[in-house]
Formats: C-alpha cells, sequence, structure tokens
C-alpha cells in the first residue's frame, strides 16, 4: 500500500505546487459556467441541470488530455521515472497512484460547481435524481477519458503529442454514437454492427445516466472501460518504461 | 541462506542488446559485503546499462543476476528494498522541494514518523544538503543535484549502493566529502560505483572492473593492476580500452 499512497500524495501535491492545478480550475469553472448561461439557462424557465451537464462531454474531451498528458511523459522525459521504479513500487501502484491522483482533481472541480447546483435551488424546486446522476456521470465520464488519455501519455515522451492523440481517442469514444455517424455506418454495416458501435459511444451512455437512473449496464460499461484502458496502460508501461 | 557464501550481487551472463547494438554482452562478476568496486570504461562500454539492469530498471534479454539473493527480474521489489540506487544524471523531481522528495522517498519505502526524521537528518548531514531543503529541486545547483541524488540512494540504509558517476559534476571539496563518505561505509555494504575519474577509483576501490564493447576486460584489485601495467591507472585504462587494443580484440574502431 505504501507505492499507492505515496505515489497518489505526490502527484496531487505536483498538480498544485505547479500552476497546472490552478489554471485547470479556473477555466473549467470559467467554461462550465459561462457555457451553461449561453446555452439558454435562463430561456429554458426550468429549475433543472440539464444544460448544464450537457456541455460536459464537449469540455472534458479537451480538459480532461490537459490533466492526463503530463502523467507519464513528464516522468520519462525527465527520466525521474528511473527514481520513480528503483523505489519498491510496483507498475500497478504507480499507475493507479497516478490515475487517481488526477480523478481527485477533475473531482474537485466538479465539487466546486456548487454554485450551480444553489442557484438551481434557489430559483425553483429541482428534480434532485438527474442532478445526482448527472454529477456520477459526469465523474465516470471524466474517468473514461483519464484512463484514456494516461494511456497515451505513456506512449511519448511529448506532452503535446499526449495531449492530442488523447483528445483524438476521446472525441472519437464521444461522437461513436452522434446521428451523423450513426447514418454513415447504418449505410453498408449490418444492424449488429451498428447496434455495436453506438454502444461504445460516451454520449448515448452518459445521456442514459443522465436521465436520472443509473443503470446497471451503464455503470459497468464505465468502470470495465476504465479498468481496460488502465490494464493496458500497465502492460504498456512495463514494455516501454526504459524505451 | 547461509550469510557467509551468499554473494550481495551476483551476475551471471548479463546480456542487453538494443536493436542491432550488443550494449552489454554476457558479463559476468561478484561483489561482497565491504567490496567498493571501481566499474571503468569508455563511453558507450555498457556500464550505465549494466547498472540499469541490476536497479531491475531494465530488463535484461539474457542471464540472471541477483542482489542480497533476491533475483532481479522474479523479485524485483525485494531488490529495490535493498538497494540504494543513483541513476546516471541524478533524476529527480524538479518541481518538489528537497525535503518533499525525501520524505517521499520515505513513504515510498515505508519509513515513517519519527524514524523518517533521522533518516532525512541523516542523510541531509552526510551529504551536505541541510542548507537547500526547502529548495525547489529545480533550482539546484548539479553539485547539489547530485548530492541529493545520493542522499535519496542511502536514506533506508541499504546494503547494496549502485551509484552511476557518483562525483559528477562536483567540485574538488564535494568531490573529497563524497569519497569520504563512500569511505566511511564502505566496510559496512557492498557499493558498486561507476566513473571516469581514476585517481577517484585509486583512492576508493579496492576492486576494479574495466568494461569496452559489453565485455568484461579485466576483474582485478587496484594494486595488481597498476603493477601489472607500470604503475599508473591512467595507463592501464589506455592500454586495455584505447584503439588499438580494442581493435586488436576484434573489434572495428
Amino acid at each position: 500500500m505504501n507505492g499507492f499512497t505515496s505515489v497518489f500524495r505526490r502527484e496531487l501535491k505536483a498538480y498544485f505546487s505547479t500552476p497546472l492545478a490552478y489554471v485547470f480550475l479556473v477555466v473549467f469553472l470559467a467554461l462550465c459556467g459561462s457555457l451553461t448561461f449561453l446555452s439558454g439557462f435562463f430561456k429554458m424557465r426550468q429549475a433543472s441541470m440539464n444544460v448544464f451537464f450537457s456541455n460536459i462531454p464537449m469540455l472534458f474531451i479537451f480538459l480532461v488530455p490537459a490533466i492526463a498528458m503530463r502523467l507519464w511523459s513528464e516522468e520519462r522525459r525527465s527520466n525521474s521515472i528511473e527514481l520513480l521504479f528503483s523505489l519498491p513500487i510496483t507498475t500497478t501502484q504507480a499507475v493507479l497512484g497516478k490515475f487517481f491522483a488526477a480523478w481527485s482533481i477533475l473531482l474537485l472541480a466538479l465539487a466546486l460547481t456548487f454554485p450551480m447546483v444553489m442557484t438551481v435551488t434557489y430559483l425553483g424546486d429541482p428534480d434532485w435524481g438527474p442532478i445526482v446522476t448527472g454529477y456520477v456521470g459526469s465523474l465516470l465520464l471524466a474517468g473514461a477519458y483519464l484512463a484514456i488519455g494516461s494511456f497515451f501519455s505513456v506512449l511519448t515522451r511529448s506532452q503535446v503529442i499526449a495531449f492530442v492523440l488523447g483528445v483524438v481517442f476521446c472525441g472519437m469514444f464521444l461522437y461513436l454514437g452522434s446521428p451523423r455517424v450513426m447514418a454513415t455506418v447504418s449505410g453498408f454495416a449490418p444492424m449488429g454492427f451498428v447496434e455495436a458501435i453506438e454502444s461504445l459511444s460516451f454520449q448515448t451512455r452518459f445521456e442514459s445516466i443522465q436521465r436520472g437512473v443509473i443503470e446497471l449496464r451503464d455503470l459497468l460499461f464505465f468502470i470495465l472501460l476504465i479498468a481496460g484502458w488502465i490494464w493496458a496502460n500497465i502492460i504498456l508501461l512495463e514494455e516501454r518504461r526504459a524505451a | 541462506m547461509e550469510k557467509e557464501t551468499m554473494h550481495l550481487i551476483e551476475i551471471k551472463e548479463l546480456r542487453k542488446a538494443f536493436g542491432p547494438i550488443v550494449a552489454v554482452d554476457g558479463i559476468s562478476f561478484t561483489v561482497d559485503k565491504g567490496d567498493v568496486l571501481g566499474f571503468l570504461g569508455p563511453n558507450g562500454a555498457g556500464k550505465s546499462t549494466t547498472m540499469k539492469m541490476l536497479s531491475g530498471f531494465l530488463p535484461p534479454d539474457g542471464g540472471t543476476a541477483s542482489v542480497s539473493g533476491h533475483d532481479i527480474i522474479t523479485d524485483s521489489i525485494a531488490v529495490r528494498r535493498s538497494m540504494g540506487y543513483l541513476a546516471e544524471n541524478a533524476p529527480a523531481y524538479d518541481e518538489m522541494s528537497v525535503m518533499g522528495m525525501l520524505k517521499f522517498i520515505c513513504d515510498a519505502r515505508g519509513i515513517k514518523g519519527s524514524d523518517r526524521r533521522q533518516a532525512i537528518d541523516r542523510v541531509a548531514v552526510s551529504c551536505s544538503i541541510t542548507g537547500v531543503m526547502h529548495q525547489p529541486i529545480g533550482t539546484l545547483s548539479k553539485g547539489y543535484r547530485r548530492r541529493l541524488g545520493l542522499a535519496q540512494a542511502m536514506v533506508h540504509d541499504p546494503d547494496v549502493l549502485i551509484l552511476d558517476e557518483p562525483t559528477d559534476g562536483l567540485d574538488p571539496n564535494q568531490k573529497h566529502e563524497v569519497r569520504n563518505l563512500i569511505m566511511g561505509m564502505a566496510s559496512e555494504k557492498c557499493i558498486i560505483i561507476s566513473t571516469h575519474i581514476l585517481e577517484e577509483v585509486e583512492a576508493i576501490c579496492n576492486r576494479i572492473i574495466i568494461i569496452a564493447r559489453g565485455r568484461i576486460l579485466v576483474d582485478d584489485t587496484a594494486e595488481s593492476l597498476m603493477a601489472k601495467h607500470g604503475g599508473s591507472l591512467d595507463q592501464t585504462f589506455r592500454d586495455l580500452t584505447g584503439g588499438r587494443a580494442v581493435a586488436a580484440k576484434g573489434g572495428a574502431v
């Protein structure tokens, strides 16, 4: 356990000893707030946070890879990875420690959107179900993006490349279920394949959770996806840590 | 395990290639408690690669090695517990303070509470870094950075120390201090140091291994080596690893 907790704590401190965490939090909160109001929060005349949550998947596409890109690229560029693995820490402990530290930052970012909740309760009498599940869904989505971003961070010493690859793959998973992609795919592929693609889409899953009921299959989808990418992350790191 | 017969470091036919380049080509040696082994060789001879393999960072392509009786591949965590390792160029986390990093190393090694405070105090004094404990590592001079690397390797008081160029970038006074530090620990530990400074080897090492092109050319004591080659280690090194010598051993320069 020493391995996991020490890496987790070091990583969390590293976010706050550089401007990264502060810049991230400020940018995230500013965008979250302004997008919500620009997308017609008041015009809806509803005490709900649907508008707020509908912007989250798009925002996270850029912001989560920005948090994830340094996780391993930085270690490899500065060669501190050699110091890290001269300590009695297993690869799994190190990967999980870093992943959960970054996820905590994202949890903090989501928690800091509490004024949104206060606004909605002040203006009316919201249905709490979709708000709670909306936050759970956002956190799961952030975890999925983060696992993908962390994987690409192992792949390269360059944070920029890690960021770009992370954005592309997160975007791909998000837009798989969009009407345009569906229309194109259904033009040539069999029905089963179209459904398979749709079921992989973050957007579809996120919307389903955000409606107010967390279904087991949606929960399992995100958990399995996160576990899968982290597992790939560990394998890749064992193969390539010295490369 | 009989402690008496066990070598603290035992390397057998260790081999590593990067693509077509064979960096370490089947080397074998053992090191015991009380030994300070000087690991010499021209740049690119395979010194750092060997040390990286011993530390468990780089998986070998062939052969085996053990540290304090633990196999470096199958029991890597136990190896890392019993070993202190200063990697090439003393890598560190630039955004952390010296104190912060030493605390992290202690946490990762399971040294807690008052033990942690004592351990950090001990290495801070012995490596002369007490004056920079709260400075960010990114702002340290090369010498301080190297001594932090040394402190980090010694914080858990390991039986085995592997130091890749521990005195590189230090000024003459600091070099002297580090040598004294190593000599002071020598009888209790098993130490391998790599260096290009031959007078350092004469001063602190009781054994010398010279490698070139991934193969061991010499494994001997300092005195006997100098006796054979007319007194100077410098001359010995050039005789063994210079262009002609290597060419004569069958390699193109």
